[in-house]
């Protein structure tokens, strides 16, 4: 056997890639990812991919937001320094609504960006991982996992007739480290 | 591209149930202004207030809906290409609606059962016990000729662009080309301006002018706020409702998802300028402007928080997931809580500042608040559902149809 590890069908028009997924699916080969320069409206759904849980994220990340400020400036003005302003109690619920609102989009927008950057592995100073270049360029590439599907032949005649350009066989998953 | 097999001539059969049920709407609503007529000074105080209130949304839930199609010409939307004949049937109805407001209007002035803070004998004489110097410096603005014409003039204008909208969109129909929405687009540039810069002016005159010594910058904001959301929820009403009794099958889940962004969103900026007017008068606590939420705080406590659950936290959180926006069912019944929480909007708006001490005052919620608003719900679905039948569902020769039949998010 031997070690590749994907097999990468590089496409250079998306509906041609679009055929290609066809193919491989109907010969239940199960495609790892497909990369593409821009966004192809539906694809999702073709591959089945589960629905993202950034959603859920941003809730819990606002509502620490919400917390957090709630919390801080009840002590700050209620508990440790109970200052009367315009003669309203101490904690003024609506004095506070607009800075509250604030924190929670601050704790949300940077917990989603955190989020992003944790599920990507885009760290400063970290070589992005890219399987093919091109991909960021103008190929549309589908990644097949080559240990999963173990006919390599029929999996680059696919990708050949539906119009792959180049079909390479990676021994490495990222191309990129170097 | 998926192909669709959609009959784009179809069009709505007004019979049977609906009908009559609107009628016997309409036939409540006349009955039930006859016996706020027949009553004492109180029973007539709140019969207007209760008219100008169901009025003034109707009014502007037909004005809003030209301003909806104003905005789908300009931002040259796909998506709603193919609901539009709903808000166009709303649109149409403008001038009924406007002249109804008007004659409210006119008669409350005539007879001093609306607008009397600022309407009454001697207000504005310097020798008249009864001399009012807030008023009178504002009588230059807030008389009755003036405002009468500005009424006349604000929603003629409207209507003129809502017949031309509408018209157009039929005529494209029947001839195709880019016409008509070209023609559409131009004047919905135009109405668009018309109408950012008087719907301020407009809820200033019908609304804020019942308290004229009060007033608040933030006040036609957040009236635009409250029509143009609870329009929105009125056109997501109108087509589901369609869809569930067969019509309107293009309408997939992902129009309805943009109506729950939209009714989602513009339920948060109705909350937004709410508070803003709030907190600034909170905040400063001059006793000239708290006097607004004295009046509502004391008399009206239990209005003002309901206001605030069913126009803020309903939507905030039933349509904050994906899901819900997508559902028929779900959007349906927040849309409902939508328009009764704006019509509970418009009442603390209103009613305070006729029966300043709420129930002692002879305000509060009864057979003349449910009877009328059941007659102008009833007239709102006769007119509007009359005018959709008159023309196909969808206008068959709109050049972005294609891209709403296939709308995918």
């Amino acid at each position: 056997m031997s070690n590749i590890k994907y097999i990468l069908g590089s496409f250079g028009d998306p509906d041609e890639m679009l055929t290609g997924i066809k193919k491989l699916q109907d010969n239940n080969i199960s495609i790892y990812d497909v990369y593409t320069p821009m966004p192809i409206h539906g694809i999702e759904a073709k591959l089945g991919v589960k629905r993202s849980r950034l959603d859920i994220a941003a809730f819990f990340f606002g509502i620490t937001g919400t917390i957090t400020m709630l919390t801080g400036v009840y002590l700050a003005t209620a508990v440790d320094w109970p200052v009367n302003i315009g003669g309203k109690t101490h904690f003024a619920f609506p004095d506070f609504v607009p800075i509250t609102f604030e924190l929670t989009i601050l704790f949300c927008a940077f917990g989603l960006v955190g989020s992003y950057y944790a599920s990507t592995h885009l760290f400063p100073g970290r070589a992005p991982r890219v399987m093919d270049l091109r991909a960021t360029d103008d190929r549309f590439v589908i990644a097949i996992d080559a240990k999963q599907n173990a006919e390599h032949d029929k999996i680059d005649e696919l990708l050949k007739s539906a119009g792959a350009l180049e079909v390479k066989h990676n021994e490495r998953k990222y191309i990129s480290y170097e | 591209m998926g192909t669709h097999h959609y009959n784009l001539s179809e069009q709505f059969e007004f019979t049977g149930k609906v009908k009559i049920l609107s009628i016997v709407g309409i036939v409540i609503g006349l009955a039930t202004i006859a016996y706020g007529l027949m009553g004492d000074h109180v029973s007539h105080e709140r019969t207007y207030a209760n008219l100008l209130l169901m009025g003034y949304y109707f009014a502007c839930v037909c004005m809003s809906a030209t301003f909806f199609l104003a905005i789908q010409f300009v931002a040259q939307a796909g998506w709603s290409a193919s609901i539009l004949r709903v808000p166009q049937a709303m649109a149409k109805n403008l001038p009924i609606a406007a002249l109804i407001l008007i004659v409210i209007t006119g008669l409350g002035l005539y007879t001093h059962n609306l607008y009397h803070h600022w309407h009454a004998e001697g207000l504005t004489d310097p020798n008249s016990p009864h001399y009012d110097s807030l008023i009178a410096g504002k009588a230059v603005f807030l008389n009755v000729p003036f405002f009468m014409i500005r009424q006349v003039v604000f929603m003629g204008s409207y209507a003129i662009f809502a017949h031309f909208i509408t018209k157009w969109s039929y005529n494209e129909d029947l001839t195709g080309g880019l016409t008509s929405y070209n023609k559409s687009f131009k004047y919905s540039c135009i109405f668009l301006v018309i109408y950012g810069f008087t719907t301020p002016i407009f809820a200033f005159d019908n609304i804020m002018s019942l308290e004229a010594h009060w007033f608040s910058t933030m006040f036609g904001w957040y009236n635009f706020a409250s029509m143009w959301v609870s329009t929105l929820a009125i056109i997501a009403i109108v087509i589901i409702l369609l869809r569930k009794a067969g019509y309107m099958s293009w309408v997939n889940n992902s129009h309805l998802h943009n109506l729950g962004q939209f009714i989602f969103g513009f339920s948060i900026f109705w909350t937004y300028v709410w508070f803003a007017q709030f907190l600034l008068i909170y905040y400063a606590n001059m006793s000239e402007e708290t006097v607004y939420f004295h009046k509502r705080f004391n008399s009206y406590e239990f209005w003002f928080y309901l206001n605030i659950v069913l126009n803020f936290l309903t939507p905030l959180l039933l349509l904050m997931d994906r899901d819900n926006k997508r559902s028929e069912n779900l959007l349906l019944t927040v849309s409902i809580i939508v328009v009764c929480g704006h019509w509970v909007d418009y009442y603390q708006m209103i009613m305070p500042g006729i029966f300043e001490f709420g129930t002692k005052d002879g305000s509060g919620f009864g057979i003349l608040e449910l009877g009328i608003a059941a007659g102008f719900v009833g007239l709102f679905t006769y007119t509007v559902l009359s005018a959709l039948s008159k023309k196909p569902l969808v206008a068959k020769n709109h050049p972005f149809l294609q891209e709403s039949l296939n709308h995918h998010l």
